[in-house]
């Protein structure tokens, strides 16, 4: 087999556990995303225009949906005869096997995998992340500073920034400190969980990292500090653009609200740049007589019937007359009965709101939950969240 | 499906009165209701009714063919054992390519006799339409028919181009007549027929030996009294588009629900070439009424009573109405469109006027900047 410059390790198999009713029976990749897309697609689409055609994807939480999904990963690009996409869940060895313990142990689990392709490079992902990024431009970025390892670093709010890993850089990309999740964050330049290694590094900090005691064996938490100690180079590549951990259900919100502003900040029109996915096939939206869409994203499948403003609708939803859906996440083949009232909702797939209801209010911040199937008679009590 | 059936497109001599619509294309890749084109119906029923391998004659201009169907793996028809298959004219002399569809099916006999199937069900590609073809073969079955026809009983005349008709109670045709005859009879054959494989080859070598090579007008008319031709009634909606008014009317009578519901749903599903278009974008000031939407477009103004292939952008304060604009069109600010068709990749700049009348929309071609 060839040898691959560079290879993907995309890490899959989180719980997603702040996404509640979401990710009962689901892994976190998989969740929806943007009237057709799920999590994952984004990731997977950079790597298809960015030139990778080898992709691990790791998964242990939930995979049956996720992997049914990705299939031979056909509508990335990624059915090759040499390389392509590869399900990498954790197995039995020898001597007992173990889960995936951390984001670190799950790629040392499969550095038979790595080595299969020899590479020069790993770029390690995570299927959580909303974002357009070309990989190779911080390939050349990784060359160009004879870095170790690359990570890229977004600016954050000063408020969030204690969500994630910060990064102190100097005047060559450089980084100097590198804090997980600080109580009080001395930088705002967050990881984006988007990491370049050159593979021989890795392999020994993977190693090394196995054999520490008391290691949770994460990145950010254990070999990214170790490697800092250690005073390998350590480069950041500053990323401008839309970026967006879709980890809870209010961010999840958010990240759909974002998509239906007149100019979003997230294009999803670039011909250069389409965000692949599987599509279902279906027929174009029918916007009845009755019906009126503003400020909103609405995919095949649909037919709308009733009134749907700043909204996103997925494939197959299904708005009846006098239904009113306002600042909500429609998930696929969702039945809205007649004269329904939806507000600030994300209603999982399949759930069928019957006629009349009343979700959210227009006076309130919060978010409604319906989960996936769910059946929502009138007198229904439904699961809120309040905004943090 | 039970009987192995061929699925047999026939593409060779299709009756099309397009007009520019079939400038470039043949009359099986025209663009209908926003995302497909007209033969994904009879693909995809034959899809859905469990034949797994379907040879489509194509006859000229099938470039756009080829790119729509690829593999044909959109339609899942790309397996290990069966699958599409293209065929083209296989002929020397290039005046042979205008010859009828017997002398095609003759060049390329081979394939037919290389195969195992059975029976064999032919159509043509511009019924607009959901058949359950196993329902048909065992139509075919239980009446010991030679030749099954599918036929439809229409409740008021089609602005398309169909042969009609005349069939006795027992369901045995006795007369089908040209597209330009004026028997009395509200049954129009739907251009599919189901037969033995053994039966086709036999028609396709007899009537060839006779001078004979159009299948319907030669093979199957001349051998109504000797053979037991027998009508299957279908009673789901049938759209013959091969004229442009019939193209136009079809196309707007998805717009009522109940046969939106319908065609892209019963029995089967409709499946077309997919495309990674990202879902509509209505925007602040957009209207939208009675409106058939694809994936990809951009909605800034006013959309009434039209339909929208993938991509269209409508710009602010632009209004369109019973109009048809396919994949990748524009119209500009402030434009008004009314009673169009507008081909693929149309630009209309802004503030203009386009108007057509009803009953003889305006066409405007590929490409075209106005």
């Amino acid at each position: 087999m060839g040898r691959k410059e560079m290879i993907a390790m995309l890490l899959a198999g989180g719980e997603g556990k702040r996404l509640g009713v979401l990710t009962k029976d689901l892994a976190k990749p998989a969740v929806y995303f943007g009237g057709k897309y799920r999590i994952i697609d984004f990731t997977l689409s950079n790597c298809a225009h960015s030139g990778i055609d080898t992709v691990g994807v790791l998964t242990q939480y939930q995979p049956l949906e996720l992997n049914r999904y990705l299939g031979i990963g056909s509508p990335w690009g990624l059915d090759r005869r040499d390389g392509g996409m590869t399900i990498l869940p954790p197995y039995m060895k020898q001597k007992g096997g173990v889960w995936y313990k951390g984001t670190a142990n799950a790629i040392y689990q499969n550095m038979a995998f790595i080595e299969r392709y020899n590479p020069e490079y790993v770029l390690v992902i995570s299927g959580d992340h909303i974002y357009k990024m070309d990989y190779e431009l911080m390939l050349q970025h990784h060359k160009r500073c004879e870095a170790d390892v690359t990570i890229a670093g977004i600016a954050v709010d000063w408020k969030e920034a204690s969500r994630f890993g910060v990064m102190h850089v100097d005047d060559e990309d450089r980084i100097t400190a590198f804090e997980e999740k600080p109580k009080n964050p001395t930088s705002n330049i967050a990881s984006m969980g988007v990491y370049i290694f050159s593979w021989k590094a890795l392999q020994k900090y993977l190693i090394y990292d196995e054999a520490s005691r008391g290691s949770s064996h994460d990145f950010g938490k254990d070999v990214i500090p170790a490697m800092m100690r250690d005073g390998l180079r350590l480069h950041c590549y500053s990323y401008k653009g839309y970026w967006k951990d879709v980890g809870t259900i209010e961010s999840l919100w958010e990240a759909n609200m974002d998509l239906i502003a007149d100019e979003p900040e997230l294009s999803l029109y670039d011909p250069k740049w389409r965000i692949y996915s599987v599509n279902p096939n279906m027929p174009a939206q029918l916007t009845t007589e009755t019906a009126q869409v503003t400020s909103s994203f609405v995919t095949e499948g649909c037919i709308l019937e009733g009134t749907v403003d700043r909204s996103v609708l997925f494939f197959g939803v299904n708005a009846e007359k006098g239904s009113y859906i306002s600042e909500s996440v429609i998930m696929p083949n969702v039945r809205i009965g007649e004269g329904a009232r939806i507000h600030r909702a994300i209603i999982g797939e399949g759930a069928v709101i019957q006629a009349g209801v009343i979700i959210g209010d227009p006076l309130d911040d919060a978010i409604t939950v319906v989960a996936v199937d769910q059946y929502v008679a009138v007198d229904h009590e439904l699961l809120e969240v309040e905004p943090s | 499906m039970k009987h192995k059936v061929l699925g047999v497109v026939n593409l060779i001599h299709e009756t099309d009165e397009l007009e520019r619509l079939t400038q470039s294309r043949c009359l099986a890749t025209v663009p209908f209701g926003a995302r497909y084109r007209l033969i994904d119906f009879v693909l995809s029923s034959m899809v859905n009714s469990g034949i797994s391998q379907v040879a489509v004659f194509a006859h000229t201009k099938f470039r756009s063919l080829m790119d729509h169907l690829g593999s044909g793996k959109h339609w899942d028809l790309q397996h290990r054992q069966s699958g599409l298959f293209i065929l083209p004219p296989a002929t020397d002399d290039i005046q042979e390519i205008s010859r009828g569809d017997l002398y095609h099916f003759y060049q390329h006999r081979d394939y037919f006799e290389r195969s195992t199937w059975e029976y064999v069900v032919i159509t043509r590609s511009h019924m607009v339409c959901n058949v359950d073809f196993e329902a048909v073969i065992n139509h075919h079955l239980e009446q010991e028919a030679d030749i099954t026809v599918v036929c439809k009983r229409e409740t008021q005349p089609s602005p398309g181009k169909a042969r009609k008709v005349k069939m006795e109670d027992d369901g045995r045709i006795t007369s089908i007549q040209d597209h330009y005859g004026r028997m009395l009879s509200d049954i129009v054959s739907m251009e599919m027929y189901v037969m033995r494989k053994e039966l086709l080859m036999e028609l396709v070598e007899t009537s060839l030996a006779q001078g004979q090579d159009h299948l319907v007008r030669h093979a199957i008319f001349s051998r109504l009294g000797q053979l037991k031709v027998h009508g299957y009634m279908y009673e789901g909606y049938l759209g013959v588009v091969n004229t442009l008014t019939s193209y136009y009317d079809h196309s707007m009578s998805l717009l009522q629900p109940e046969v939106w519901k319908e065609l892209f749903y019963q029995p089967g599903p409709i499946y077309t070439k997919v495309k990674d278009e990202p879902p509509a974008r209505y925007t602040s000031g957009s209207h939208v009424s009675n409106s058939l939407i694809a994936n990809g477009c951009r909605i800034e103004g006013t959309v009434l009573n039209s339909i929208l292939f993938r991509g269209v952008h409508v710009e602010k304060g632009a209004l369109i109405k019973d109009s048809i604009i396919m994949q990748n069109g524009k119209v500009g600010e402030n434009s008004f469109v009314s009673n169009c068709i507008l081909d693929k990749d149309v630009q209309v700049e802004g503030n203009r006027d386009l108007r057509g009348t009803e009953g003889t929309p305006f066409l405007a071609g590929k490409k075209r900047v106005i």
